[in-house]
């Protein structure tokens, strides 16, 4: 079964079974936008670095940038999000993934904050 | 909630797109009481208030509402305003933001300005909204747009004009704060009310191509740049005397260095405001000064100033969005069309 943590930036990144992470924004972070309206994505095959902005969301009263999780190589995008960006607002933590990346060497996944660690976070805020 | 200019203020309720749609299709309730409300008693009221805007305020009839704007000496907007004509006074809506220094500008010239903080002020805007009120004051139903009167809602003494800030028919109420809450209980118990907060004031206004102050307009715009030259009245116009009268004469007879336009980039990107606007060789042409995805269109719209020979519809400009030019086709204001109740 996969593996899903959380950054501080309110992104999930889960770790599939090729190895490859599968990133999106948390369900906190769509309901703190409000109603979305745009997405723009990186490009497939774009190296990025970690905390690098590779992606753009506005929703009716913000624009706000997407970090990269870990550094690595953008493998796939998901168009369903650019196509339907109301789709974020309806299922964050499932359909509407944002990309997926092949993580550089020597990512740590465990230094993420697990489901627990983000909870606590949430509460705190 | 935000904090605007000493207010808590409610951005949304149920979410934006939402709050929009009830606005176009049915009827939404917003708490606009963070707008000035000033009074101008005393028969000099209407020529001395003439000093200080471009509006025919002498010829506004009892009954009726005028939108006009203050001067200063460059022609420059330092608010735009509502001004109604109750019969023995004046009244005015103002911006929050510039609510103090429009109260002083006023009292620097007028004895007779009485700010009435004590009261609460909700727009009811929507093509319902007449249905909804008339209910509970039938006389609202015969108002045109732009009328004004004083109306009872629910026991309530209300100062009430048809009009509002969406494009939409509707009405804007001014109670008396104590009972302010009543009032929006009794609206909102209405099946067809939504609340709505200032997310969507601010999407639908942009649809209608109203400028929002601080942003689209400012004490460096002029009326003839910002498109608001049918806020100059006729008489006023002839005469030229209001601050910035001279300015404003040339800017009409040779036309404004800049114009405000309406934009609609192509793609889905909205460009928000302070985006740079480039012309077809890539050289600065202007800036946009609001800008969003329009809710009832499904793609963006903007409002920016142009130099004056971009200002053509249809003209193809670039947007800086990030980095990259995004093309962009100047377009007709509004972008979705007025329904008043003229």
């Amino acid at each position: 079964m996969a593996d899903t943590r959380f950054t501080t930036d309110h992104e999930w990144v889960r770790l599939e079974d090729d190895g490859t992470l599968t990133v999106g924004i948390t369900d906190y972070a769509q309901d703190a936008l409000g109603d979305i309206v745009f997405v723009e994505l990186p490009e497939v095959d774009r190296e990025v670095a970690e905390g690098e902005s590779c992606a753009t969301v506005e929703s009716t009263k913000a624009a706000s940038d997407i970090y990269a999780p870990a550094s690595g190589r953008i493998a796939e995008i998901n168009e369903l999000v650019v196509e339907d960006p109301g789709l974020i607002n309806r299922d964050a933590q499932g359909e509407a993934w944002f990309w997926r990346m092949e993580p550089a060497d020597g990512f740590d996944f465990e230094s993420l904050m697990d489901e627990e660690a983000y909870q606590a976070l949430l509460e705190t805020l | 909630m935000v904090a605007f200019a000493g207010w808590s203020l409610p951005v949304q309720y149920s979410g934006t797109l939402a709050e929009h749609a009830a606005a176009r299709t049915q009827a939404a309730l917003f708490d606009v009481s963070h707008m000035g409300q000033v009074s101008l008693a005393g028969a000099d009221a209407a020529r001395v208030l003439e000093r200080l805007v471009p509006g025919d305020i002498a010829g506004l009839p009892p009954g009726r509402q005028l939108y006009t704007l203050f001067l200063n000496d460059a022609g420059g907007i330092m608010d735009d305003l509502m001004v109604a004509n109750d019969g023995d006074r004046l009244f005015l809506v103002v911006n929050a933001a510039c609510a103090a220094a429009d109260i002083a500008h006023l009292r620097a010239h007028l004895d007779g300005v009485t700010v009435h903080e004590d009261r609460a002020l909700l727009a009811l805007q929507g093509p319902k909204a007449a249905e909804v009120l008339a209910r509970l004051a039938p006389e609202a139903a015969a108002m045109r747009f732009m009328d004004v009167a004083m109306l009872a809602i629910g026991g309530a003494a209300c100062w009430v004009s048809r009009s509002g800030y969406t494009g939409e028919d509707g009405y804007e109420v001014s109670i008396p704060a104590a009972d302010a809450e009543h009032v929006a209980e009794l609206l909102l118990a209405e099946p067809e009310t939504a609340p709505a907060g200032l997310a969507a004031r601010d999407t639908l206004r942009l649809e209608a191509g109203l400028c929002l102050y601080g942003n689209d307009i400012d004490a460096t715009t002029t009326p003839i740049e910002a498109g608001l030259g049918w806020a100059i009245g006729r008489r006023r116009r002839a005469a030229l005397d209001f601050p910035g009268g001279a300015i404003i004469a040339e800017q009409i007879a040779h036309g404004p260095p800049r114009r405000r336009v309406g934009l609609r980039p192509e793609g889905r990107a909205p460009a928000r405001a302070g985006t740079a606007i480039v012309d077809g060789e890539g050289e600065a042409a202007g800036t946009i000064t609001s800008g969003t995805v329009s809710p009832t269109l499904g793609t963006p719209i903007c409002i920016g100033y142009v130099r004056a020979d971009l200002a053509p519809d249809s003209t193809s400009l670039g947007l800086m969005i990030r980095g990259h030019r995004h093309p962009a086709l100047v377009a007709r204001m509004p972008f979705v069309p007025h329904r008043y109740a003229r």
